[in-house]
C-alpha cells in the first residue's frame, strides 16, 4: 500500500474528510447534452462565504480540495478564491472545460501550485465534441487551453465521457491525449440529474456496448485481472464499504449544500446554516450513509460480486434506496465479468413469463 | 560556518493527519509525511530563522534530543526535502510564501 493510499485509509477509518468537491458555481458556457445539472443561478455563495467555507474545510483537515461546476472560471473572483485555497494549503484539483483559458491564466494557474487540471474532451473529431458540449469552437478552443497548460508543466488530464454520441471515439481522443502528452481517462457513466429527471440515461451506453470498452487494451491495460471472475466473497467483504462517500469525502453545493458526495444528492445539512463540521459530525443522513456494511445491503449482500462490484451508493440512492443495488454497475460488473450479478437474477425471476396462448379480441388486430 | 535558511516551497499542499504531517508537491506529486520532530522544523520554516536556531528552539527543547545529533538529523531532513523542491534553501533569509499558517 503506498503512502497515500495508507493516509487515506486512515482519514477515512478516522472519519476525517480528508477530500471535497466543490462546486462553485453551476452556471455554464456549455450545455452538453448529458449533463445532470440546472444552469439557472439559484443565489451561489459569495466570495466572502466560499472563504469562510475554505477556513472551516481546512480546519477540518482537508487536504485534497476540487473545484468544479459549472464553469469555474464563469466567476470573475475564481482566481481570488483559488489563490486564497493554495495559500490554505490544500492540494487542489480542477474540473473545466477550459475553453476561458489562455496563457496568462495557464501561468497564473501554474503561479499557484494547482495540482491537477482535469478537462472534459468529448471526441477527437470537433464536430462531435462542440455538438455534444453545443458550444460551436469549443474543441479547438478546449485543446489550445490543453497546450498552455502543458506548455507550463501542469499536470492535465483529459476526461473522456462516454455516451451515444461518442462511443466509438475513445480510442481517438487516446491517441489526442497522448499527442498532446497529457494523462487520459475514461468514465462510461451517466447520471440522472440533481433533480431526479432520468430523461438523460438514455445517452447511457447499452450494457451490450460495455465489453467493447472493458476488452479494449489500450483502455484497460490489466484487462485479464479487471475482467476476472469475482473471487469466493468472504466475511472481511462484507464488513467493509461501498466507498469513502460521507466516510472521508463529501460533496459541497455552489448553494452551500452539503452531499455525501456529487453523485448522491441526499441533503446533510447547509454550510450557511451549520459549521462544516456540525453537519460532518452529527447529520444524521451521514451517519446513516457511514453505517451501511456490504453485509447490510438488500441484494448486494448476496451477489457475487460485492467485493469488487463498483456499486455506487448515490446511483442506488436515485433508483431507491441507498441499500439497494445500483442497476448501471450491476451492468458493469456483469458485461465486464460474464457472470450476471444477485440483482439481475432477481429482476428477471421476477420478470412475467409471456403465456404460450395469446388471445387479443379481433379489434385489437386490426 | 554560514547560517542555513529554509522556507516551504509556494508549490506544496499540507495538512495535519493524525498528528503526521502530510506534504504534497504538486510538481511531481511526491507525498511525504513527516513525524512530530519533521513536523516542528517544517512548522517553523519561515525563510528568516537559521536552521541552527530552529534545532535549538524547536526540536531540543520540545523534544530533549542532544543537539549535535539533532543538527546532523535536521540538515539530512532539510537536504532530502529540497532535493524533492518542497524545502527551499539558502544561506541568506528567504521570503516566506505562505502568509497563512497551516492547519
Amino acid at each position: 500500500m503506498s503512502l497515500l493510499n495508507e493516509m487515506s485509509q486512515k482519514a477515512f477509518d478516522m472519519g476525517v474528510p480528508i477530500s471535497v468537491h466543490l462546486d462553485v458555481t453551476y452556471r455554464c458556457n456549455e450545455r452538453c447534452v448529458h449533463c445532470y445539472l440546472d444552469h439557472e443561478d439559484h443565489g451561489e455563495m459569495t466570495t466572502t462565504e466560499i472563504k469562510n467555507v475554505l477556513d472551516q474545510l481546512a480546519e477540518a483537515g482537508v487536504f485534497f480540495l476540487t473545484f468544479s461546476g459549472g464553469e469555474v472560471f464563469l466567476r470573475r473572483d475564481f482566481f481570488e478564491i483559488l489563490e486564497y485555497a493554495r495559500g490554505l494549503l490544500f492540494n487542489v484539483k480542477i474540473k473545466t472545460n477550459a475553453v476561458m483559458i489562455h496563457e496568462a491564466e495557464a501561468q497564473r494557474i501554474r503561479a499557484l501550485g494547482v495540482d491537477t487540471i482535469q478537462i472534459s474532451v468529448y471526441s477527437h473529431r470537433p464536430e462531435v465534441h462542440d455538438a455534444i458540449t453545443k458550444l460551436p469552437g469549443s474543441f479547438v478552443r478546449t485543446i489550445k487551453a490543453i497546450r498552455f497548460m502543458r506548455d507550463q508543466g501542469l499536470k492535465v488530464t483529459i476526461a473522456n465521457v462516454l455516451m451515444t454520441w461518442n462511443l466509438h471515439d475513445s480510442d481517438g481522443v487516446q491517441k489526442l491525449a497522448a499527442e498532446l502528452g497529457v494523462h487520459y481517462t475514461l468514465d462510461p457513466t451517466i447520471t440522472p440529474k440533481m433533480d431526479g429527471d432520468t430523461s438523460i440515461l438514455s445517452f447511457r451506453i447499452a450494457g451490450e456496448e460495455l465489453p467493447e470498452v472493458f476488452r479494449n487494451p489500450a483502455l484497460v491495460p490489466n484487462m485479464e485481472e479487471f475482467c476476472a471472475p469475482p473471487k469466493p466473497v468472504t466475511s472481511d467483504d462484507l464488513e467493509g464499504y461501498s466507498c469513502s462517500a460521507g466516510h472521508s469525502f463529501c460533496y459541497i453545493s455552489p448553494y452551500g449544500d452539503v452531499f455525501p458526495c456529487v453523485q448522491f444528492p441526499l441533503p446533510t445539512g447547509n454550510i450557511r446554516e451549520q459549521k462544516f463540521m456540525d453537519i460532518w459530525n452529527h447529520s444524521p443522513e451521514l451517519k446513516e450513509v457511514r453505517s451501511i456494511k456490504a453485509k447490510d445491503l438488500t441484494t448486494c449482500s448476496s451477489c457475487s460480486h460485492v467485493s469488487s462490484c463498483t456499486r455506487c451508493p448515490g446511483l442506488a440512492y436515485m433508483e431507491g434506496s441507498m441499500r439497494g443495488p445500483s442497476s448501471a454497475d450491476c451492468e458493469k460488473s456483469y458485461y465486464r465479468t460474464g457472470i450476471p450479478t444477485a440483482n439481475m437474477l432477481r429482476k428477471s425471476s421476477q420478470a412475467p413469463v409471456a403465456s404460450l396462448v395469446q388471445i387479443r379480441p379481433l379489434a385489437a388486430l386490426a | 560556518m554560514p547560517e542555513t535558511y529554509i522556507t516551504r516551497s509556494s508549490a506544496i499542499a499540507a495538512r495535519m493527519l493524525a498528528g503526521e504531517m502530510m506534504v504534497m508537491n504538486s510538481m511531481d506529486s511526491t507525498f511525504f509525511t513527516l513525524n512530530e520532530v519533521a513536523t516542528a522544523i517544517w512548522q517553523a520554516a519561515d525563510g528568516l530563522t537559521p536552521l541552527r536556531e530552529i534545532v535549538r528552539n524547536q526540536v531540543c527543547e520540545q523534544f530533549d534530543i542532544d543537539p549535535a545529533q539533532a543538527q546532523t538529523d535536521a540538515e539530512q531532513f532539510v537536504s532530502e526535502l529540497s532535493q524533492h523542491g518542497i524545502l527551499l534553501v539558502s544561506d541568506q533569509p528567504l521570503q516566506d510564501p505562505h502568509a497563512p499558517e497551516e492547519r
